[in-house]
């Protein structure tokens, strides 16, 4: 050809660099891309839990009193001593003690009162239970602030702010101060938050009511829709003729799983609650509900972990005259085996944090104790966290923070487990 | 010029001089032609009545009886016919090769002698294939007993990723060959023995099977495959995946079987059909173009496609 149309060799070596050029710079451009993707990722991970562990951080702190209490004979009934109404008594105590004289309407006294959580009555009535013979001396009795005095040592609640635009009034920083400086005031580990079921004292509030009914529920869904997703998926990978009903089946099945977890709720009330009389607010009911949803998922990831065993094991069983059963449990389900778990850890874990089907099926409703059965009322952690973020005690702020912490703290158990596992029984073939 | 005489079965045997296939100068018998339905290559006999003078009849190696003995077996995938009207017999204690290109349909009917077909949903196979008389496709066959009977080697190794041992000792152990351990030990022993791979894995039979190389990989199935004590064994392209070296110990391994086994291998080595097969089968299209001795498909084949593919001017 023309020499217009063949370039010399130092041409083409100039064009090829400039080439080169670009597609370095292109690559390098890639790599800068994906670097800024992944810092905006982190960055608004760090954003989001460092925000949670700012707030929730001082829920795991409590301040408590232990104060010397007189057991007045003349106020407890040696026969009753639940009864006594020791707040009182220790206000009163209190006020003596501080040289404030109480109005005819008790004013000074309810505020005293308030510092105090009302637990003091019942730990108090226990030791006088335990110990009739309290009665007439001086105990020390320790038991939580209130949620206020609680978070104004914490400093959530600030002395600069007006009187009026805080929960405490002045009077009662005066007495706190002196409660602290007489060393009644101590700052202990919030065991509380972990050992007990909702309140509606926020100091006495925990998440161990709503930790066991998530459990009860997880274990509910777990039992249901693994065995049955694990079983459904190998009959339709492995077992089900090929044909429109099973294309119909498995049409619908990845529709189940992008149907909105609300509908989900709606099912289980009408289905469980309403048909089959179930109990309201149950692990049971939240379970059930939980599998339903769970299962598409587990279909779907044990489908594709089943798919991706290699035809050749299948063959390699079926000409040594395994039967299909032999084969598909002996080599292909051994072989899925960790995809299966990881799938159905990852939908338990969804589960888990799955909160829109438990709001229909009554599991938002205030349940103070901890369920110790699967039919109990009880309320679930992501169920929690909606409540104390919806109530309006400001300690309850905190406390919501806190339980989003037990609560991925839990997913993130889960998630490390199915990783685990999925290193563990992985093999090569 | 040369694909012509593919293209449809009229081209066949038009007289046409240019077309008389040739070997060494030496002019061959003309393809037969078998009228429109294509050639149906039913000659078992090594010498057919109208092959022609130029085949010299040769003595026939002994042969076992006829172990498998198909008769018109078509296979359909779907709508698309992969097999048309195969009849062929398979003497026992003989190793018999398929040769033909690539999609001519040897796998797809090695697949029919142990009912592999039956796990592809669309395959459908018509036809009639009787192993020592009994039909194997009748409803009173299971196809599990069946494929104890008839062992099958792959072309790509595939242990199971368990020990050596459990990839050996799997079959006995599902069709309930062995009593005891030390049986089932015995059972193993003697089958990686035969497929000479003892030697080399004795002493770490319980580590994986997938870590072996593949030729050895590829004894170990074989091993697998002759512990449940076939009778058949089938062999699909077997050493397809594996170099030299390790097909030649294969080979000699195919060798030293045949003295028990009725064997069947399907290649794409025309070398590998020579050195290993006493009878030979080519396919081509779906169709079963000629069967006979392997010395005589190869020095005198008496069609003129088989020549064609055997001296490589296809495939």
């Amino acid at each position: 050809m023309t020499d217009a149309l063949a370039p010399t060799t130092a041409d083409r070596a100039a064009r090829l660099q400039k080439g080169l050029r670009r597609r370095y710079a292109r690559e390098r451009r890639f790599q800068l891309y994906g670097l800024l993707a992944i810092g905006v990722a982190v960055g608004f991970l760090v954003l989001l839990l460092g925000r949670i562990w700012t707030q929730g951080n001082t829920a795991f702190w409590a301040h408590e009193a232990a104060i010397p209490v007189y057991m007045d004979p003349a106020r407890i009934d040696p026969a009753y001593p639940q009864g006594t109404n020791f707040p009182q008594m220790v206000a009163e105590q209190q006020l003596a003690r501080l040289g404030v004289t109480d109005d005819a309407a008790g004013r000074a006294s309810t505020e005293m009162r308030q510092i105090f959580s009302s637990e003091l009555k019942f730990v108090a009535g226990d030791m006088i239970k335990a110990d009739p013979s309290l009665i007439g001396r001086t105990v020390t009795v320790t038991a939580p602030l209130s949620d206020d005095a609680d978070l104004f040592f914490k400093g959530e609640i600030g002395r600069d702010t007006p009187e009026e635009q805080r929960r405490v009034t002045d009077r009662q920083i005066g007495w706190l101060d002196r409660l602290q400086d007489d060393g009644f005031v101590k700052r202990t580990f919030n065991g509380r938050m972990f050992t007990s079921g909702d309140s509606t004292e926020p100091e006495l509030a925990g998440v161990l009511g709503a930790v066991v009914g998530s459990a009860l529920m997880l274990l509910v869904t777990a039992l249901l829709a693994i065995p049955i997703g694990v079983a459904a998926a190998i009959w339709l990978e492995e077992f089900a003729p090929r044909n429109r009903l099973s294309a119909f089946i498995e049409v619908n099945i990845n529709n189940l799983a992008a149907v909105p977890s609300i509908v989900y709720g709606l099912l289980g009330l009408a289905l469980f609650i309403n048909w089959m009389q179930l109990p309201r607010s149950s692990p049971l009911v939240g379970g059930l509900v939980l599998a339903l949803m769970a299962l598409p998922t587990i279909i779907i990831a044990t489908r594709s972990s089943l798919k991706a065993v290699p035809p050749s094991i299948r063959e390699a069983a079926l000409a040594l005259g395994a039967s299909k059963t032999q084969t598909v449990f002996q080599h292909v389900l051994p072989l899925a085996l960790p995809g299966v778990m990881t799938g159905a850890i990852i939908s338990m874990a969804h589960a888990l944090g799955e909160t829109a089907p438990l709001l229909l099926i009554g599991m938002v409703s205030f349940v103070p104790g901890v369920a110790t059965s699967v039919a109990e009322p009880t309320g679930a952690l992501p169920s929690l966290i909606y409540i104390w973020e919806n109530a309006s005690e400001r300690a309850f702020h905190e406390r919501t923070a806190a339980a989003i912490m037990v609560l991925l703290a839990l997913m993130i158990v889960m998630n490390a487990a199915a990783i685990v596992l999925r290193r563990r029984f992985e093999r090569r073939w | 010029m040369k694909f012509n005489i593919f293209r449809s079965h009229d081209d066949r045997g038009s007289g046409d001089p240019t077309q008389t296939p040739r070997m060494g100068g030496h002019v061959l018998p003309a393809a037969r032609s078998d009228g429109p339905d294509g050639p149906t290559a039913d000659a078992v006999e090594p010498t057919d009545a109208t092959a022609g003078p130029a085949l010299q009849p040769r003595p026939a190696e002994p042969l076992g009886p006829i172990k498998i003995r198909a008769r018109d077996v078509s296979v359909h995938y779907g709508d698309k016919q992969a097999l048309h009207d195969v009849s062929v017999d398979i003497p026992d204690k003989t190793v018999t090769a398929f040769i033909g290109p690539s999609g001519c349909g040897k796998s797809t009917f090695l697949r029919c002698l142990n009912r592999m077909n039956d796990t592809i949903p669309s395959a459908r196979v018509t036809g009639r294939i009787e192993m020592d008389g009994q039909d194997v496709n009748s409803k009173s066959v299971d196809p599990v007993l069946l494929r104890a009977q008839v062992g099958m080697v792959f072309q790509k190794p595939n242990p199971f990723p368990k020990s050596i041992y459990e990839n050996v000792a799997y079959g006995p152990r599902i069709h309930g060959l062995t009593t005891s351990k030390a049986d089932l030990d015995g059972v193993v022993e003697k089958s990686l023995r035969r497929a000479g791979l003892w030697d080399e894995v004795a002493d770490r039979l319980h580590s994986p099977g997938t870590g072996l190389s593949g030729g050895q990989q590829q004894r170990l199935v074989i091993a697998r495959a002759i512990a449940v004590e076939p009778e058949v064994i089938l062999m699909d392209e077997p050493c397809s995946a594996l170099d030299p070296i390790a097909t030649a110990k294969i080979e000699e391994l195919i060798d030293e079987l045949r003295e028990q086994y009725c064997i069947v291998i399907v290649t794409h080595s025309m070398a590998q059909a020579a050195r290993v097969s006493q009878r030979t089968a080519f396919f081509h299209m779906g169709r079963l173009v000629e069967t006979g001795n392997t010395e005589e498909i190869f020095t005198n084949p008496r069609e003129r496609r088989t020549l064609d593919y055997i001296t490589g001017r296809f495939g």
